[in-house]
């Protein structure tokens, strides 16, 4: 059985739910009491994760940190279609590559500039928001090309990889950070694609493609 | 940029949650637009500073926060007593920041009307969308009191299993400062306690500080706060997007509704306080 160590409000734990439920998969959930309670800070927890952070898996007797690892591993492990990540692909692993740490960078910026707003941490917001915007504006362009040949997705193959499951969440909850999407259409359309995605799943914060928010 | 009336300016706010503070050693914040240093020196030693003059300021410490004042407290903090029963399990929700005036944080607080659009599955659901009239008073200490509120809710509760109706109270207790009691699906005759201290920290910026005193039904601290916390990171882009983002006392800014009762007695209330902070007064 899957245990995933969770948090309702991180983003990086809504990767791997949303990736666990598109994929039909059961699993067990621990939570994390993250604020105030720390508890991702915890003896226990850092025995289990050095680097005192959320998400963790584990599976069998395998455990992983890092969101982006886990995406790798379940899609990997358990995606039957073969599509999410397209082992014996060569260019698409490539590409999902650069994408995930592409989305390491939108949690450096964007999410840094969410966790100073609403969880009133103490680091500097205007340049993570400056940060925020650099990559929106790369991830913009590159979706707005995608489109232009005919492409939907982050990656080449004409349906969603890991590495849209990696961009999304931090992307989608960028304005509880002051870092707005209205200069970003193509990104906007990518991401009300994202959530019509069958398994598609919500966290607070974010809203069911086309509601008003 | 309006001026904090004495009703705020000479009463107690809540500025840090204690285990936040006790994990940061020491924080700024602002209270009233009013810079702050909030330092913990030992486990119990909580100091608040201005940051502009570097004056010490009064503190408290109740209901798992740091209160203080920027003036004289007329008034002593509100008094709950369900938070001092020893059965209950009590902790704080977590302090959030929002971006909106905190009056409206109170008022989204009041509200029944959005729970089966904003915390579908949970609060509310669709059809079930009516908010029954219910009856809002002034009581003699001054607080706003609604009660025979009922909505059905599918998870009422941390721990609820099925849907069920609800009975709520509402109480607003300071401009800032509001409580619910919601029936408790296991014991009916008494109440699960939520309390939201709200922090104004400008006119359009605020921290919710939540305090909880629930019931112990197959519930734990973490349970308690991870549904508070899920609860209102739903309403908080709701909050964001509100526009003015300063709570409008004018009675024909937003058409009421009767669900509405509650808010309007809140704006009203206000007015008749004299509470321009956070707000856009009746012409
Ligand atoms: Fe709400």
């Amino acid at each position: 059985m899957i245990t995933l160590y969770d948090y309702e409000l991180s983003g990086n734990c809504y990767k791997v739910r949303l990736l666990l439920n598109i994929l039909g998969l059961e699993w067990k959930t621990r939570r994390i009491d993250f604020h105030p309670g720390r508890e991702h800070k915890s003896d226990w927890f850092l025995r289990l994760n050095p680097l005192g952070q959320v998400p963790v898996l584990e599976d069998d007797d395998l455990g992983l940190r890092d969101a982006q690892a886990i995406l790798t591993y379940l899609a990997a492990r358990y995606d039957r279609s073969g599509r999410w990540y397209p082992a014996g692909d060569a260019r698409t692993l490539g590409e999902i590559a650069m994408w995930l740490a592409f989305a390491e960078g939108i949690t450096a910026t964007a999410s840094a500039a969410r966790l100073a707003e609403n969880f009133l941490y103490d680091l500097d917001v205007d340049a993570a928001r400056a940060g925020a915007h650099r990559l929106f504006r790369v991830l913009d362009e590159h979706l707005w090309f995608a489109e232009q040949e005919g492409r939907d997705w982050l990656c080449a193959p004409g349906h969603p990889t890991i590495a849209d499951v990696a961009c999304f969440p931090y992307v989608v909850l960028s304005e509880e950070g002051g870092v707005s999407r209205m200069p970003y259409p193509a990104i906007r359309r990518w991401t009300d694609r994202f959530k019509r995605i069958p398994g598609f799943t919500l966290m607070s914060g974010v809203f069911p493609a086309g509601a008003a928010v | 940029m309006n001026q904090a009336h004495a009703i705020l300016v000479d009463d107690w706010h809540a500025v840090a949650e204690l285990d936040f503070l006790r994990s940061r050693g020491a924080f700024a914040t602002a209270l009233l637009d009013v810079g702050l240093e909030v330092s913990c020196g030992g486990p119990d030693d909580f100091r608040v500073l201005r940051r502009d003059t570097g004056a010490p300021l009064a503190t408290r410490v109740e209901y798992g926060h740091l209160f203080t004042t920027l003036g004289e407290p007329a008034r002593d903090l509100v008094h709950f007593p369900e938070c001092h029963e020893e059965d209950r399990i009590r902790v704080t929700g977590g302090s959030i920041g929002v971006n909106v005036s905190g009056l409206r944080a109170v008022e989204n607080f009041l509200d029944m009307g959005h729970f089966p659009f904003v915390h579908t599955g949970y609060l509310g659901i669709e059809p079930h969308t009516e908010v029954e009239p219910y009856e809002v008073a002034v009581t003699e200490q001054d607080e706003i009191l609604a009660t025979a509120c009922r909505f059905f809710q599918p998870v009422a509760s941390p721990s609820a299993e099925g849907g069920m109706m609800v009975d709520y109270v509402y109480k607003v207790c300071r401009p800032y400062t509001a409580c619910l009691y919601k029936s408790n699906p296991v014991e009916p005759e008494r109440w699960d306690v939520i309390v939201l201290f709200v922090q104004p920290v400008g006119e359009e910026r605020c921290i919710a500080h939540s305090w909880l005193a629930y019931l112990p039904h197959d519930l734990d601290e973490e349970a308690t706060r991870w549904y508070m916390q899920l609860i209102f990171a739903q309403d908080k882009p709701i909050l964001e997007n509100e526009f003015p983002k300063r709570l409008p006392l004018d009675r024909r800014a937003e058409v009421p509704v009767r669900a509405d009762a509650a808010s309007l007695a809140y704006r009203r209330w206000l007015g008749a306080h004299g509470v321009t902070y956070g707000a856009i007064p009746a012409a």
